[in-house]
C-alpha cells in the first residue's frame, strides 16, 4: 500500500488561516484536519445553542474550508471536530457551502454523532478526582461527551464521505481515521491503531510540531515564524511516519520539536490513553533524516482502555477581573497596596469573604505566586479576580477596582475590567458499550 | 548562576489542576546530570506544593523526563481565576531551577 500524506490544517479552534491554505496548495495531501475544539468548547456550545444565541458548532469552520477549497486536491479527505455540539447542523451548513463553490462539487459530508451522552451517563458516575457524582451537579450540568475512537469516522470515510464532521472524538483519532482507513488497519485492534495515533498525537497541535511554541533565546532559534508552515506525516504501510512541512514556509521541524510534542502534556509515557490504543510512547523512535524532516517509529500499544473518558460541561458562573497599573518608583509596594485596599473593603465595607477575591501582581509574580523574584520591577499591574455565579458581585469588583484611581495609592492607571460567563468541565468514565458513535450521510 | 535552562529546554501541558512538562537536555551527556537534578523534593520546594504532589517519570531512550506537579493551577483551567490559567509559564520556571556546584 502507497504512503499516506495527512496534513494538519489547525491546532485549535483560534488557530491562523493561511498554513492550511499553503498545505492544500502545495503538499500533495490524501488528507486535511482540522482540529478545532479545545475542552470547554462544546460546553460554551451547547450553552449557546440552548439559550438560541448561535450555533451549536464552530462557525470558523466554514472560513477555513471555504479558504482551502480553491486549493483542494479532489482525492484529498477533510476532516475537522469542529461540529462541537451539533455536528449534523455544521455538516449542512458544509453542504451548503460545498453546493455554492465551483470547486465544491462532488464532494460528499458526513456527520458523527453518538459522542453525546448526557442521557446516558449514569447518576452516580463519579467526577474524576472528586467525591462529587454526576448527579451531584444538577442543573449546573450542561454537557457531557465521550472521547470516541476513530471507528466512526472509519465508517464513514469507506461509505465514501470526502468530509467528515465530528463532535468530541479524541483529537488523535481525528487524525488516525483516514490513515487507518488507507492501509487497511482494523479499529478494534490497538496493535493496529498504534501508529496512526502516534502520527495523529503528533498533527493536532499543528505549528506546535514545526517549531511554534519553541523558540527561546539563542539555543533555541526557530527561523519564519511569522509564516510558520503546519506539518504533515508521510505514513508507510509499516506504520512508519516521516514528518515535513510545506516548501518555503517558516518555522523547523526536528528531533526537539518532535520530542517536546510527543510528551509534554503526558501523565505516565508509558500508559498514554487514547480511545484507540494505550499507547508506550517510552520506545518511540526519533529520527532526522533530512532538512525538515524527521521519522518516527517504534509504535506500540498496551491494549487499550475499556471505559472512555467524558468531559463534562458544567455552568459556573463568571470569571470577574479587575486591573489597575503602576510604574517607577515603588511600584511593587503601590500595587501590593491597591490590592490589600480591595481585599479590606471587600470584608470591612462590603462584608464578604476576602479569600473569594484573588489577589495577583502581574509582572511580578502572578504566574508563580509562591516564588519571590529578586529585584524590584520597573512596573507592575494589581489584578484581582473573582469566581461567582453573581452578577453584582462581578459589577463590585469591578466598582472597586476602578475606584483605585482616586481613592487608592498614587500613580495608577489604564484600568482594565473584564467579565466572562464561564462553562467549567470535570471529567468522568463511561463504559465503551454504552456510547453508540454513529455515522449520518448529509449528502 | 547556572539553572536548569541552560541545560535542558522544556514545554508545559495540563490535565485538570496537574501541570505537566516535558524536559530534555540539549546534549545527552547531560541525561545523568538532569536526571540527578530532578528530584521529586527538590522540584517540589521550587513549585511550593507538597513532594507527594510531584512525580517524575524518566524516558531514557528518548533522552527527556516528564514532570508531574499535581495541585498547582488553582483549581484548574476551568476554575482557575489565575492569569495563567493552564499554567503554560511553568516552563519557564521550572527552568529557573538553580543547578548547584
Amino acid at each position: 500500500m502507497s504512503t499516506y500524506r495527512i496534513g494538519a490544517g489547525s491546532g485549535f479552534a483560534g488557530d491562523r488561516f493561511e498554513p492550511a491554505e499553503i498545505l492544500a496548495a502545495r503538499g500533495e495531501l490524501d488528507a486535511l484536519v482540522f482540529e478545532c475544539l479545545a475542552e470547554r468548547t462544546i460546553g460554551l456550545a451547547q450553552q449557546r445553542a440552548a439559550t438560541s444565541a448561535g450555533a451549536g458548532f464552530d462557525r470558523v469552520f466554514l472560513d477555513r474550508l471555504a479558504g482551502v477549497l480553491p486549493h483542494l486536491e479532489s482525492r484529498t479527505r477533510v476532516l475537522t471536530n469542529a461540529g462541537a455540539a451539533d455536528p449534523i447542523g455544521l455538516a449542512r451548513a458544509v453542504v451548503d457551502l460545498l453546493a455554492a463553490h465551483p470547486r465544491g462539487a462532488g464532494r460528499r459530508v458526513a456527520a458523527v454523532v453518538g459522542d453525546d451522552v448526557t442521557a446516558v451517563i449514569p447518576a452516580d458516575a463519579r467526577i474524576t478526582g472528586t467525591d462529587l457524582t454526576i448527579g451531584d451537579l444538577g442543573d449546573r450540568l450542561v454537557s457531557a461527551n465521550a472521547y470516541i475512537g476513530a471507528g466512526a469516522a472509519m465508517r464513514a470515510l469507506e461509505n465514501g464521505a470526502d468530509v467528515v464532521i465530528t463532535g468530541r472524538m479524541g483529537d488523535a483519532a481525528l487524525f488516525a481515521a483516514p490513515i487507518a482507513v488507507h492501509h487497511g488497519w482494523d479499529d478494534a485492534s490497538p496493535d493496529q491503531m498504534a501508529a496512526p495515533t502516534l502520527v495523529g498525537h503528533l498533527l493536532e497541535c499543528a505549528g506546535q510540531l514545526t517549531g511554534g511554541y519553541f523558540a527561546d533565546g539563542g539555543r533555541k532559534v526557530v527561523p519564519g515564524l511569522a509564516t510558520l508552515g503546519f506539518p504533515f506525516a508521510d505514513v508507510a504501510a509499516d506504520g512508519v511516519a516521516e514528518f515535513g512541512k510545506a516548501a518555503d514556509t517558516g518555522g523547523l521541524i526536528s528531533r526537539a520539536t518532535v520530542l517536546e510534542q510527543l510528551l509534554y502534556e503526558i501523565d505516565d509515557p508509558g500508559r498514554y490513553k487514547t480511545p484507540d490504543a494505550t499507547l508506550d510512547l517510552g520506545d518511540v523512535r526519533i529520527d532526522e533524516v533530512g532538512p525538515d524532516r524527521v521519522r518516527v517509529s517504534a509504535a506500540s500499544a498496551q491494549g487499550r482502555p475499556e471505559r472512555l473518558k467524558v468531559s463534562v460541561g458544567v455552568r459556573d458562573g463568571f470569571l470577574a477581573v479587575g486591573s489597575i497599573a503602576y510604574a517607577g518608583r515603588g511600584a511593587r509596594e503601590r500595587a501590593e497596596l491597591a490590592l490589600q485596599i480591595v481585599r479590606e473593603r471587600w470584608e470591612v465595607v462590603h462584608g464578604r469573604d476576602p479569600g473569594e477575591v484573588r489577589a495577583d501582581l502581574q509582572g511580578y509574580n502572578s504566574l508563580r505566586p509562591w516564588h519571590e523574584p529578586a529585584g524590584e520591577p520597573a512596573e507592575v499591574r494589581a489584578r484581582l479576580s473573582l469566581r461567582t455565579f453573581d452578577r453584582a458581585a462581578a459589577a463590585l469588583l469591578h466598582r472597586e477596582v476602578e475606584a483605585l484611581y482616586t481613592n487608592g495609592p498614587a500613580g495608577g492607571g489604564g484600568a482594565d475590567l473584564s467579565l466572562k460567563e464561564t462553562v467549567g468541565i470535570v471529567s468522568t468514565f463511561i463504559d465503551r458499550d454504552r456510547v453508540d458513535p454513529r455515522v449520518e450521510m448529509v449528502s | 548562576m547556572t539553572t536548569l535552562g541552560d541545560l535542558a529546554h522544556a514545554r508545559a501541558g495540563d490535565k485538570g489542576d496537574t501541570s505537566i512538562l516535558v524536559v530534555a537536555p540539549y546534549e545527552l551527556d547531560d541525561y545523568a546530570r538532569v536526571d540527578d537534578l530532578l528530584r521529586a523534593e527538590r522540584v517540589a520546594v521550587h513549585f511550593g506544593v507538597d513532594p507527594q504532589n510531584v512525580t517524575i517519570h524518566p524516558v531514557p531512550r528518548l533522552g527527556a523526563f516528564t514532570v508531574v506537579v499535581r495541585a498547582r493551577l488553582d483549581g484548574g483551567v476551568t476554575r482557575s481565576r489565575a492569569a495563567d490559567p493552564h499554567g503554560k509559564t511553568l516552563s519557564g520556571h521550572l527552568l529557573d531551577l538553580v543547578v548547584e556546584g
